[in-house]
């Protein structure tokens, strides 16, 4: 390319995005308290991590939450995208499915809290659990109308030319077809249910806090080594479950 | 055909039902409810008492809250403008990779953003703070002779927004240029275009969309974050994310809230509207971002 000069920005973009990573991943192997200068590797932050009962309590909340949503929204988010693809060609529905993912986060955790305060819900893990099913749903949705806009339908014509009926359809040929979109949506539904902190923060209540708001308050009371630790188990697992999830299917097309 | 017709009845509710069924009352009952909550007076311990009443919007004119307003839209655009400065040439330069490298460089860029938002920030306490690696870099390097007050400033909570939202940049600017028909370049370089010319008059124009997409996917979650201005700006710069969740969890008045947050929403709405229009303007179709 013509344009070597555009090098420059390109790789500061990635020294930006990877740098704070790659000092909190270094910093949490530093036998010192102190974050800011080196005194020779440790493992000894992460001993303390795994003993630390709050961001256990934390940690189990979030497993909860998270594996709930997940599969409330795999299922909804699987049949709205079919549903939408199939019968009915209103973009107002279809416009409807992708607002969670567009609404500012602040506004939908304070309309939820709104609506669970209007129907006297008590607030807890069940009312976070049903809050991140709305974005969960909405992702689902989206990851699996994209890989539905590359699939064949001829297959599902001739399960049905040859008998079978819609049940049996839908089970062996649409779900197994849509598979890799599904898994991949529940998986990215699943990362983001366990990071996710604005609407946690307003429909958890005071007795349950998730991870995300545990985080927050060690952050807010200051800087400590152990959040440096928490911090790489977290990255190392979101950077997992996102490659998995990338290599199931083009997730990259599904957020242009 | 008895089979076809039923399921031609049932199988659009069996699909559609659930899902829709959850959005509305998750989702449009929620949003409504703020909506609504905007005309109505709050309670004397909170909450909400459904009698009329306009001094809710009177109130966001207020200069103690017009000033956080502004405030919040300078940060937020300062961020934009930040994230289109960076993220253009990147996504240019990825869209211009060979093949593999460029699905490398773009699930390198995704990654930061899937990861936990709070650890991110925390990362930026780390770096700024007086002790922090910057400073000591700065000072190494002989260019400061004592540490600089870098966190808890406005620049802080710009560098917090970039970090967290620069994705949302890089991504619909990738996807507008490498939709770019590479004819239209050579074309407008045979007709004796310098580059600097036809990227003004080709690439700029058929990329605004895209452009557009990526300043209202950054823009609107930094005007309503209220963790970023918490964390690194230290609670002393709040912007409207700020008003908005201590109207509803501290002061407890939640029809000036949703006022705030009606205001949030309007904005995106202006800002969609905006960049649809454009979408249809300059490529003649709706850009699906």
């Amino acid at each position: 390319m013509r344009s070597r000069w555009l090098y420059g920005p390109f790789w500061m973009t990635y020294l930006f995005l990877y740098a704070p990573i790659v000092v909190l991943v270094v910093m949490s192997f530093n036998a010192l308290e102190t974050p800011y200068s080196w005194g020779g590797f440790s493992t000894s932050w992460y001993g303390k991590l795994a003993g630390d009962q709050q961001i256990r309590k934390g940690l189990v909340n979030t497993l909860i939450v998270a594996s709930g949503a997940t599969a409330l929204s795999t299922v909804l988010g699987t049949l709205l995208a079919v549903g939408l693809a199939r019968h009915t060609r209103s973009r107002l529905l279809g416009a409807l499915a992708t607002l969670p993912a567009v609404v500012p986060d602040v506004v939908l955790a304070i309309g939820l809290l709104a609506f669970y305060s209007s129907v006297q819900a008590t607030l807890g893990l069940h009312s976070v659990l049903l809050a991140h099913t709305v974005f969960g749903l909405a992702f689902v949705t989206t990851v699996v109308r994209t890989r539905l806009s590359h699939v064949d339908t001829s297959l599902e014509e001739a399960s049905r030319d040859l008998g079978a009926g819609p049940a049996a359809t839908f089970l062996r040929i649409t779900l197994p077809t849509l598979l890799p979109g599904i898994v991949a949506g529940a998986l990215l539904t699943f990362t983001l249910s366990i990071d996710e902190f604005v609407i946690a923060f307003f429909t958890a209540g005071p007795k349950d806090p998730t991870l995300p708001i545990v985080i927050y308050s060690m952050v807010r009371f200051g800087v400590t080594p152990e959040i440096n630790a928490l911090a790489t188990v977290l990255l190392a697992v979101s950077f997992t479950v996102v490659i998995l999830a990338q290599r199931l299917t083009r997730l990259t097309d599904s957020l242009r | 055909m008895r089979g076809r017709v039923r399921r031609l009845r049932a199988e659009p509710f069996v699909l559609l039902g659930p899902g829709l069924a959850y959005l509305l009352v998750f989702l449009v009952v929620p949003l409504g409810l703020v909506l609504s909550y905007t005309v109505f007076k709050r309670g004397r311990f909170g909450g909400i008492v459904y009698e009329a009443n306009g001094g809710n919007f009177a109130r966001a004119a207020d200069p103690i809250y017009a000033d956080v307003l502004m405030h919040s839209v300078t940060l937020a655009l300062i961020t934009t403008v930040l994230a289109l400065l960076i993220g253009y040439p990147t996504a240019y330069v990825i869209a211009h990779l060979p093949a593999r490298w460029k699905a490398f460089a773009l699930v390198a860029v995704v990654l930061p953003f899937w990861t936990n938002f709070l650890i991110r920030t925390y990362a930026w306490i780390v770096l700024l703070n007086s002790q922090g690696l910057v400073n000591s870099a700065l000072i190494d390097l002989g260019l400061v002779d004592k540490p600089l007050q870098l966190l808890y400033t406005d620049g802080a909570i710009v560098t917090g927004l970039l970090y967290a939202y620069l994705p949302l940049m890089i991504l619909p600017l990738y996807s507008a240029i490498e939709r770019l028909d590479p004819q239209l370049r050579e074309a407008s370089a045979n007709l004796g275009a310098h580059p600097a010319r036809t990227f003004l008059s080709v690439t700029l124009p058929l990329t605004l969309p895209g452009t557009l997409t990526g300043c209202v996917f950054v823009f609107v979650p930094s005007l309503g974050n209220f963790v970023i201005p918490e964390l690194l700006g230290g609670g002393k710069r709040i912007m409207v994310g700020n008003l908005i969740r201590d109207q509803f969890l501290k002061a407890r008045d939640w029809p000036f809230g949703s006022v705030l947050a009606a205001a949030v929403v309007a904005v995106l709405i202006l800002l969609l509207t905006a960049q649809a229009w454009t979408a249809r303007r300059f490529s003649g179709e709706e850009d699906h971002a």
